[in-house]
């Protein structure tokens, strides 16, 4: 009966239960963060390269001399990482292209909790809006990095209880996000499709909400510490003998700044692999797709993510090398980083290998996937040298981590996305990008990302600590500076290409529907044996099921065999 | 080298940095030649395996033995790096530290933003200091009880410049009086966590007189950028020189306790 | 127009549970992590502190050991409104599960009394870090608790219309509200000795 009357405009798209509604809810707040926190790098990078100049056109909005002002500078990086980190990548990579294709891919109806699902996505709403509100407060928002470390953090302005509030909001909307994600994955399987003809993005995701699940609590439990801290004067995180600008500190002390690292790396190194396994899945995905054979050792890389995931739970002490760290753990935690490199290269290969023997169609999508593998090799290869202590010491905190991690997330992680996001436009929206605007836009993300990224592994070489307002005071700095100069400018390479990526993705959803968007790079997984697009509430026209593994292209007599066919009864045999 | 700063490391002043420099550039060159060989791998793929008329994916399931091996041969590069290269080093920094003794100890405080080095002067006994001390105006920026402690009198303290003399051990205990930064000298290849609550020895030695800076790595303040520091690496006789200096200094002005040390940075 | 999920009443043939009942461990695990942060980070300030005092100096462990006897309590009265609906007796449901929502108000009371007596005293958390980890610990502790008797609280009134259309459905949700129950009184059970007592 109720399936006849219609929703109104409120339940159908602002308070809607559908998975597809929630996961294109947060794909479009998650535009809007990394829009956000690409802005604050952009006023960021203008400083950094022409220290002490006035921001042209924005600068006289934010101060009187149009000078980005070092408290501002402070807000905008710790913001920059926080909005990219919780509020730009995460969302998108788990709440978008998790909420929208992981129940299309194991053929569910919807989530295993609607509900519960919309709730997350309130929840995240809420915490972004205490995150932007908290420049309103005085003395502006965070401003101790995104690792708020205390005591800094402890004694800096209103803006970082705002942060600590926002972040349980952030947690928690993660925690129902991941729960769900994980009883989607595991209850609501169709019949057939054992865990093994997953598609790896399921894997990547399964494992991701994991990761989010059982690290996000302790920095939940970090961040009620220090909101007390704040808010109630005790000193978790506050030594004693204080002393700020001459002042003793009126606290009890006997508290430990260290135990706040720990918690909070204990959160933030599965977090970052939070960041790459779901792009990871996402370029497995384009790019068996447009090899036309299935994934090389597809067991293997599965095997090696779970790994990965159960190992990215020992290593978070490699962030804290130079905390006055002893022989005995240092060793512990190089050892596991060593080896926790291991899986990174097996999954890596896997991807390479696929290759081989491939018909490689160069669509826009595929142009991301491939740009990725190579970007996320820089990235990851610079982690050995942070790895081990003794090479940490000298690039610990310089712009080699900055380098190192950027070129993980940036063109790592944000390419995937973006590939995923031209990937499955058809799909979502039945109709087809512009694919001239798609390559420009490509070749402006990869050049811009690398003409920022790359130089700063050799600023980084040259000593330059990370997070400095004006570098050039420094002598040793002064030999690199025109490496910022560039930066900036391929900054606003990537800026402008962005632009193309906005203007193709709105201006195309005015043209006209196609039929041939329902499958058109003609791919197995079961998203693709969707209407286009899904059915609201229900997604398949009819029930599935699912006959065979995700990735059969060119293994049968047809060029490619979804996982939905079922070879024609009387067979050879 | 001619010029100390460049695009890669700086001038090594260190007696203990060779290695570090040596493993940083060990790795590179280990991480070059994997990408570079990975590389044309792909290159190659991408052309030769590229979709055209009449060309067709071979989906035959294959098992490829080399890159196995190179996962394995990677594997044990990484074991020799941690176990011959990266253990010893820390164990060198971290165990060897040498006695009271044989070094020239010296106190740095760090705060927001400034780096406070204390000597104990001519002898060798540090002064007491206590929090409760502490002064901007009296200029006594670590809370150093020079009235009531004999010890204290002649203890030096210079903000942000550091002297030392080349090839002796120093050893650095290095504080916080309010926030976490980071003692930083890139091109003595040195860096330690300063940590409000606990004292960490730092050790290292010089073997090239000159001015370098000390630069803090960890984000301490709106002040960050501006906690900058010199050493000075003296050769004996300038090192001694200029404890004398200090120690003159002191007692012209020992009624008015310190003096302003800033602008002779 | 809603979505048809399967296994919202009847357990997946192969995990053998219920979506919610899956969900609710997934959920327990995750809290598991937040308290088990928790009690490191009391194992690390005290271990670091010069002086810690004992337990029993500031707080009283008659009221913790009576607050103990009401958890536990509840737990029974939790396990055996479960245990009704098992037999189909919707009555004796109601009345355990309304003795386990009045013994978790109890609890609060007498937390209630507690902390009043703490303040009266001038014991704040920022006085130390005992009593600042006394009351983030318990605090939280106490806040899990509310949130419990929101949730059986729903389960005795509003929500146990559910009983009437879809039987099978409620006694899943009695039960997953059971699993976090216990969770809740098993993390008072680690509380009590190692803040009063140690
Ligand atoms: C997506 C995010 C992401 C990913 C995937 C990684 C991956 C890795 N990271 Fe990174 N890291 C960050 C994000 C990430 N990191 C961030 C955000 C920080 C800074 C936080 C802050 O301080 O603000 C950081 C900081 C950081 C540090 C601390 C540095 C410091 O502060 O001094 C260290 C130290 O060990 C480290 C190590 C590693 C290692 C060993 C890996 C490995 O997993 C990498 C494995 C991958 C490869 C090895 C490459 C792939 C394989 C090939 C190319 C094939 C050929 C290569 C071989 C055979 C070796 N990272
Ligand atoms: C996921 C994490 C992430 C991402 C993506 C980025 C992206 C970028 N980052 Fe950032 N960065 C951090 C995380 C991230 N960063 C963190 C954690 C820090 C440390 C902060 C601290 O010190 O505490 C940092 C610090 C940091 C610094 C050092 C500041 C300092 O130390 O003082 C710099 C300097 O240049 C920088 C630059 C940039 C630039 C130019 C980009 C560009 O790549 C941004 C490009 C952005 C886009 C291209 C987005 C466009 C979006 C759309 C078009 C919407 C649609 C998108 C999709 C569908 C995908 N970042
Ligand atoms: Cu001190 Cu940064
Ligand atoms: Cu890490």
């Amino acid at each position: 009966m109720s399936s006849h009357h219609e929703e109104g405009f409120i339940r159908k798209y602002i308070f809607s239960t559908d998975h597809k509604v929630i996961g294109i809810q947060y794909g479009l707040g998650a535009m809007f963060f990394l829009l956000m926190g690409f802005g604050l790098m952009l006023m960021m990078r203008w400083q950094i390269a022409f220290p002490g100049k006035s921001i042209p056109i924005i600068g006289k909005f934010l101060t009187q001399d149009g000078i980005l002002s070092p408290e501002l500078y402070n807000q905008f990086g710790a913001m920059h990482g926080t909005i990219m980190v919780f509020l730009g990548v995460v969302p998108m990579a788990v709440g978008a292209f998790g909420n929208y294709l992981l129940p299309l891919q194991v053929g569910a109806q919807d989530m295993a909790f609607p509900k519960l699902n919309m709730a997350s996505f309130w929840v995240f709403f809420v915490g972004g809006l205490v995150m932007l509100y908290s420049f309103l407060l005085p003395g502006g928002a965070a401003q101790s990095g995104w690792t708020s470390y205390p005591p800094l953090s402890n004694i800096a302005p209103a803006g970082q209880t705002a942060w600590l509030i926002g972040m349980v909001f952030l947690i928690t909307s993660s925690l129902l996000g991941s729960v769900n994600i994980i009883v989607t994955a595991v209850q609501l399987r169709v019949p057939g499709l054992s865990f093994f003809r997953l598609p790896f993005l399921v894997w990547a995701q399964l494992v991701t909400s994991f990761l989010l699940l059982l690290a996000f609590p302790p920095l939940e439990a970090a961040g009620v510490l220090q909101l007390m801290d704040r808010v109630f004067g005790t000193s978790f995180f506050m030594p004693s003998g204080l002393v700020v600008s001459g002042q003793a500190l009126e606290v009890a002390g006997g508290g430990n700044p260290l135990l706040w690292q720990h918690l909070f790396w204990f959160l933030a190194h599965p977090e970052v692999y939070v960041l790459i396994l779901p792009a990871l899945g996402i370029v497995a995905e384009i790019v068996v797709t447009n090899t036309r054979k299935p994934l090389y050792g597809y067991n293997t890389a599965v095997y090696a993510i779970v790994f990965l995931g159960f190992m990215s739970f020992i290593v978070w002490a490699h962030h804290m090398f130079m905390t006055g760290m002893g022989t005995a753990m240092s060793a512990f935690f190089q050892a596991t980083t060593m080896i926790i490199s291991i899986p990174s290269v097996i999954v890596l290969t896997v991807l390479l290998l696929t290759l081989w023997g491939a018909s490689i169609r160069f669509t826009v999508p595929m142009l991301f996937a491939l740009a990725f593998l190579p970007m996320f090799a820089i990235g990851g290869l610079t982690g050995l040298p942070l790895g081990l202590t003794a090479s940490d010491i000298y690039l610990h905190d310089t712009y080699y981590v900055i380098g190192h991690f950027h070129y993980v997330v940036a063109p790592g992680t944000l390419m995937a996305l973006m590939g995923g996001v031209y990937h499955w436009y058809p799909k979502v929206t039945g109709r087809m990008f512009n694919k001239t605007l798609g390559k420009l836009h490509f070749w402006g993300t990869l050049i811009g990302m690398n003409g920022i990224f790359a130089p700063m592994f050799f600023i980084g070489m040259a000593g330059v600590s990370r997070r400095l307002y004006d570098s050039t005071i420094y002598e040793m700095a002064r030999s690199v500076q025109p490496l910022n100069v560039i930066m900036t400018y391929s900054s606003w390479l990537l800026a402008a290409a962005q632009v193309l990526f906005l203007i193709n993705i709105f201006a195309s959803l005015r043209k006209p529907k196609e039929a041939a968007a329902d499958n058109p790079w003609e791919a197995t997984t079961l998203e693709w044996a969707a209407p286009t697009p899904p059915l609201p509430h229900q997604n398949f026209a009819e029930p599935l099921e699912a006959y065979r593994g995700p990735y059969e292209y060119n293994t049968t007599s047809r060029e490619f065999a979804p996982s939905t066919y079922r070879r024609p009864k009387p067979c050879q045999r | 080298m001619n010029e100390p700063y460049g695009w890669w490391l700086p001038i090594n002043i260190s007696a203990n940095g060779a290695p570090i420099d040596q493993l940083i550039t060990t790795l590179h060159w280990f991480m070059v030649l994997l990408f570079t060989g990975w590389g044309i791998f792909y290159l190659y793929c991408l052309f030769r395996f590229r979709a055209r008329p009449g060309h067709q994916a071979d989906a035959t399931p294959k098992h490829f033995r080399l890159p196995t091996y190179l996962e394995v041969g990677v594997a044990i590069f990484e074991v020799f790096l941690l176990v011959f290269i990266s253990y010893p080093i820390w164990s060198k920094v971290k165990n060897e530290m040498p006695s009271d003794e044989e070094a020239l100890v010296v106190r740095v405080t760090a705060e927001q933003f400034a780096w406070n080095i204390h000597y104990p002067g001519k002898d060798g006994i540090f002064g007491q200091t206590s929090p409760d001390l502490i002064s901007p105006e009296d200029n006594n920026p670590i809370g150093l009880d020079r009235e009531n402690d004999p010890n204290a009198k002649d203890d030096i303290i210079s903000i942000n410049v550091m002297h030392f003399p080349v090839n002796k051990k120093v050893k650095v205990y290095l504080s916080s009086k309010d926030v976490i930064h980071s003692f930083g000298i890139p091109v003595m290849r040195v860096k330690q966590d300063a940590i409000p609550g606990t004292v960490v020895p730092v050790w290292f030695e010089a073997n090239k007189t000159g001015k370098f800076e000390i630069m803090c790595a960890q984000l301490c303040g709106v002040g960050h950028t501006r906690m900058r520091g010199e050493i000075h690496v003296d050769t004996d006789e300038e090192f001694q020189k200029w404890l004398q200096d200090e120690a003159q200094y002191l007692e012209e002005y020992s009624d008015a306790g310190q003096r302003e040390d800033e602008n002779d940075v | 127009m809603s979505a048809v999920i399967p296994y919202i009443s009847k357990p997946h043939p192969v995990t053998g549970v219920t979506n919610a009942k899956f969900g609710i461990w997934l959920f327990l695990a995750s809290e598991v992590m937040l308290f088990g942060a928790l009690f490191s980070a009391y194992i690390v300030l005290r271990v670091g502190a010069e002086t810690w005092p004992l337990g029993s100096e500031y707080l009283s462990v008659p009221w913790a050991f009576a607050n103990t006897v009401v958890l536990i309590t509840s737990s029974l009265t939790m396990v055996m409104s479960w245990a009704a609906l098992q037999m189909n007796n919707f009555a004796k449901y109601k009345k355990y599960m309304g003795a386990t929502v009045l013994l978790s108000f109890g609890f609060l009371i007498i937390k209630y009394i507690e902390y009043s007596a703490k303040f009266h005293h001038g014991y704040f958390p920022a006085n130390n870090t005992f009593l600042a980890i006394y009351f983030t610990m318990t605090g939280l502790h106490g806040i899990h608790v509310l949130g419990g008797i929101i949730v059986n609280g729903y389960l005795l009134f509003p929500g146990s219309k559910m009983w009437h259309t879809e039987p099978e459905r409620f006694a899943g949700r009695v039960e997953c509200a059971g699993l976090y129950w216990h969770f809740v009184d098993l993390v008072w059970i680690f509380l009590f000795p190692v803040l009063y007592l140690l």
